[in-house]
Formats: C-alpha cells, sequence, structure tokens
C-alpha cells in the first residue's frame, strides 16, 4: 500500500490480556522508516509486551501490526521467520545464552542466521564488542562471569550485530552508570544515523528519550495516552506526561504503592 | 459443598488437555528432527552428557540388582533343589525388564531434571525467546538434539547395564553361592536370546526419547520465575518415571504378551 510505504511499524488497536488481566487497551502507534521511537511508561504498564507483540513472541487477541507493509499477526510461519530476520532485539534482562561465550552470543544470528562462518563471525562480534566499550578478552568469558552493565552491553552488541533494519531496545541504559549509558544512548543514535535503521526503544530515563528519540510515546493503562515529536514533550499539556518526565509522586498516575 | 463427580470430570478434562499438549509438542519435536539444519555438535555434546555422565550411576545400579537378584533367586530356588536355574532367571529378569527399566528410571532423575531445569531456566530468562529474534527455531536448535541424543545413547547404556547386572549376579553366584563359574556363563548363554537383547534395546530408545521429551517439555513450557522452574523439574521427572513404566508394559505385553 503506498499510504503505508513510509510506515516501518504499525500497531492498530492492539488488545492483550493475561488470564483476565488486560494489559494493552487498544494500542495505536507508529513508526516512519529510518525514525526513532521511545517508548516511555511506568513499571508494569505494558511496554515490553508490547514490544513482544510487534516481534511476534506474543500474539496480540485482537488488533492489526504491520511491519514494512506486510500484516504479522496472520503471517504463516515461513513469513514470520522472514520478517525476524530484520530485527534486532535488545530483552530487557539481556537474555544471553549462557552455554555460549560471549562472542558467540554477539556472533550467534551471523552463524545461525545468516551462515557466516565462524571466524568471520567472531571478527565483526569482536568489533560489536568494542562499539560498545568491550575489550576482545571479554568475548572469551562466559556471560555468567558478566556484570549487570556488561551483559546488557552484549546483548546490544548482539542486537546490532547483524546490522538488522529495525531494532528494539528495551531499557538499553538501565543498571549502566550515567557516561556508559551515554556512549550507549550515542550509539543508538549512530545505529539509526549509520544503518538507517528503524528502532522502537524503550526507556525510563528521560535523558536518553531526549537524546535518542525522534518522536516519543507514552503508555499508560494500556492505552497510549501522548505521542509526539520530542520537542513537543515540555508542552505535551498532558498532566501524566508531565507528572513522568519529571518524576513526581504528585500526579494523576497513581502507582501500585499508594492502592495497596 | 463441592460436586465430587464435577472435580473428577475436572481433573479427567485436564489430564486430557494435558496429553492433546504433549501430542502436539510430540508431534512438533519430531517435525523438527528430520527437517534441517540439524545440529550435529549440540547431539554429541547432549550424548555425552547422557551417557558418559550416567555410566556410575547406571553401573552400579545394574550390578547391585544382578546381585541381590542372583542371591534371591538362589534362596527361593533352593526350597525346590533348583539352585542351576540361577544365572538363567538372573539374565532373563535382567535383560527383558530391570536393565531397561531401572537404566531408564535412574538417567531420567539425572536427565529429564536436568533438561527441564535448563531449558526453564532459558524460559523464564527469555533466552528462547532471544533465540528466535535471532532466526533460529528452539524447536531446532534445543529440542531435537536431546531427542536424538538420548534417543541413541540410552541403548547404548542399557547395554552396558545388562553386562554388568549379569556380572553382578555372577560374582554372588559363584564367590558367595559355590555356583561353578563355567556352568554359570554356559547357562546364561543358552537361556538368552536374541529377541531379549532387540526388546531390551527398543524399550531403551523408546525410554531415551521419552526422558528427553518429558524434560524438553516441561522446561519449555515453564512460567514463573525460579519456583515455575522448580516446579518443571519435579514434574518432568515425576512424568518420565510414569511414562517409562507404562510404556515399558506395553512393549512387555506386545513382545512377550503371549499367553500360555
Ligand atoms: N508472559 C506473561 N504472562 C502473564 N503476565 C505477563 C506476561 N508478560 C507480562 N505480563 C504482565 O503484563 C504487565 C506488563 O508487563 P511488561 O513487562 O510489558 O511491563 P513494562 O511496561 O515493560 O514494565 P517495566 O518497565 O517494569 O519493564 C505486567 O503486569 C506483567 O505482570
Ligand atoms: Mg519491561
Amino acid at each position: 500500500m503506498s499510504n503505508q510505504s513510509n510506515k516501518m511499524i504499525a500497531l492498530q488497536n492492539v488488545h492483550k490480556k493475561f488470564g483476565n488481566k488486560s494489559v494493552l487497551n487498544g494500542v495505536n502507534l507508529s513508526v516512519d522508516r529510518g525514525k526513532s521511537l521511545v517508548i516511555i511508561g511506568g513499571s508494569g504498564s505494558g511496554k515490553s509486551v508490547t514490544l513482544k507483540c510487534v516481534l511476534g513472541l506474543l500474539q496480540p487477541d485482537t488488533g492489526a501490526i504491520q511491519v514494512n507493509g506486510n500484516e504479522t499477526t496472520t503471517m504463516s510461519s515461513r513469513e514470520r521467520k522472514k520478517t525476524l530476520a530484520s530485527f534486532g532485539m535488545l530483552f530487557q534482562g539481556a537474555a544471553l545464552f549462557d552455554s555460549l561465550p560471549v562472542w558467540e552470543n554477539v556472533a550467534f544470528g551471523l552463524i545461525q542466521g545468516k551462515g557466516l562462518n565462524k571466524k568471520d563471525a567472531k571478527e565483526i562480534a569482536v568489533e560489536k564488542l568494542r562499539r560498545v566499550g568491550l575489550t576482545p578478552d571479554v568475548g572469551e568469558l562466559s556471560p555468567a562471569e558478566l556484570s549487570g552493565g556488561m551483559q546488557k552491553r552484549v546483548g546490544l552488541a548482539r542486537a546490532i550485530a547483524a546490522e538488522p533494519e529495525i531494532i528494539f531496545f528495551d531499557e538499553p541504559t538501565t543498571g549502566l552508570d550515567p557516561i556508559m549509558a551515554d556512549v550507549i544512548n550515542d550509539l543508538i543514535v549512530e545505529c539509526v544515523q549509520d544503518l538507517g535503521a528503524t528502532t522502537m526503544t524503550i526507556t525510563h530515563d528521560m535523558a536518553s528519550a531526549r537524546k535518542i528519540a525522534d518522536n516519543i510515546a507514552m503508555l499508560y493503562q494500556g492505552k497510549i495516552i501522548w505521542d509526539g515529536p520530542k520537542s513537543d514533550i515540555d508542552q505535551s499539556n498532558n498532566e501524566y506526561v508531565e507528572q513522568f518526565i519529571h518524576g513526581s509522586a504528585q500526579g494523576p498516575i497513581e502507582m501500585d504503592v499508594f492502592r495497596a | 459443598m463441592p460436586n465430587p463427580f464435577a472435580i473428577i470430570g475436572r481433573v479427567f478434562l485436564s489430564a486430557l488437555a494435558e496429553i492433546g499438549r504433549i501430542a502436539t509438542f510430540t508431534g512438533h519435536s519430531l517435525a523438527s528432527i528430520i527437517v534441517p539444519p540439524i545440529y550435529w555438535r549440540s547431539i554429541l555434546g547432549q550424548m555425552w552428557l547422557i551417557g558418559y555422565n550416567s555410566l556410575p550411576v547406571v553401573g552400579l545400579t545394574a550390578l547391585f540388582t544382578g546381585a541381590a537378584l542372583a542371591q534371591q533367586i538362589f534362596v527361593g530356588g533352593s526350597r525346590f533343589n533348583a539352585e542351576s536355574v540361577v544365572p538363567g532367571v538372573v539374565v532373563i529378569a535382567i535383560v527383558r525388564e530391570l536393565g531397561p527399566v531401572l537404566g531408564g528410571l535412574m538417567v531420567a532423575g539425572r536427565v529429564s531434571s536436568a533438561m527441564a531445569a535448563e531449558l526453564g531456566t532459558m524460559r523464564v530468562t527469555e533466552q528462547i525467546d532471544a533465540l528466535v529474534t535471532l532466526s533460529t527455531d528452539p524447536f531446532k536448535y534445543l529440542i531435537a538434539p536431546r531427542l536424538i541424543a538420548a534417543t541413541i545413547t540410552l541403548p547404548v547404556l542399557v547395554l552396558v547395564a545388562n553386562i554388568i547386572g549379569v556380572l553382578g549376579g555372577y560374582i554372588i553366584g559363584t564367590g558367595r553361592l559355590g555356583l561353578n563359574p563355567s556352568t554359570y556363563l554356559q547357562v546364561t548363554s543358552d537361556f538368552l536370546e536374541q529377541s531379549d537383547v532387540i526388546s531390551s534395546m527398543v524399550k531403551a530408545g523408546v525410554f531415551g526419547f521419552i526422558i528427553a521429551l518429558m524434560g524438553s517439555y516441561h522446561g519449555y513450557n515453564s512460567s514463573g520465575g525460579a519456583q515455575g522452574v522448580g516446579k518443571a523439574t519435579t514434574n518432568a521427572v515425576v512424568s518420565a518415571f510414569i511414562t517409562i513404566l507404562l510404556a515399558n508394559l506395553i512393549i512387555t505385553v506386545i513382545v512377550f504378551g503371549g499367553a500360555s
């Protein structure tokens, strides 16, 4: 569809329940090709679930999701595999394979997915590790030997290793010191600029959001309550957004602790 | 007061649903075994883990069981002056039943639990999701190698167990019960038939498949963090035990079931 050609990712009215707990209540969202969307929102608001629905790791109950113009919710497993090949994903908990050394984690998609030989794949892996600030000797360690922040960076290196067209980052800077967080922010910006990748990033870190976003969307109670260019975020006229970006406990957003 | 028939009905229905899920899982696994790619390195690694590491426990089980069996049959047989049947009964009992069943149960205790724990941890730490995003089918990469390895390895282990079990009987029979060594071996080989060995190996292969299937099924479908993995591990062992004993009964009835 020509009117869709500029949209790399589009979600329409996506609903998702777990048991009788409704998590997504009609999410509408889109990301233009080569743009960076940042999703903000409170803990447990369904940000990770939204990403997993786009990836196809979770099947939405109702609603439509298009990736590059193709409807993913009704895809055959072969088509889905082809779509997945253009994705990179950084998981919130890094999700490194602990049976493999760090470098093989980074090279996994190159070796298994793209059929590269181990030697070439290792070279690329070492280069990607360097870009996230890790030395080649880290590549020989097992993931269990790394700190949480290092695991996160390895996860990031793995997500970008195959130079995917669409990259999902689930809290890329959580657990990193402010300097490394900024290095990672730069890296994400570079990915978008150099690879022309389209990215969807989840973060709680407003400094990071301001740096990497073209657009920002806020998820609250299973819906997108605000979205727009990042320059508008300070004039959102939305009290939820204002409370969130100022990190104030007072405001319309009630955290579970207050209800309990 | 809850209606007891309703409870029985619900338990029965949920058992049927579980059997249906296992059947679907088995079908999916079998399909992934025959379709390339085949991960030879994982298969060999699993064979090593299952086979070599289980040898001591399986060997000791067989040795002690064979020895105890010889002692019991000697005591029982001596009431009818039939001490000379000891070697024959020992070899039949070991090869037809005790070797495969005890070997299968011992390996199930070690291997089903380990597989469930490993795959369960991979599930709850999102490593299985990460595999999918790296264009790798978890059924082919994780489950097929385990099923293949266990199905190949168990017959080898049981063969060794059978030999050691007979040896256990021989040691007690000749060392303690005063049976003639060369007669013992002669009677053993007279009683043993090729069909006994074949059925023993078939049982072992089936049990190996069950061990890997139950470990994989419960691990792959686990949820809910460390507690969920613990539950999956227990369920894997219990269901492997019961399924092995049931399969043993079925095979025994089919192979030796001629009422005479
Ligand atoms: N597989 C699942 N099964 C059941 N409930 C789930 C599952 N995945 C997520 N949920 C529930 O969905 C809700 C949203 O989870 P999600 O992980 O998307 O939160 P989030 O917005 O990413 O939060 P955070 O910022 O803390 O990561 C949570 O209440 C969670 O309990
Ligand atoms: Mg999350």
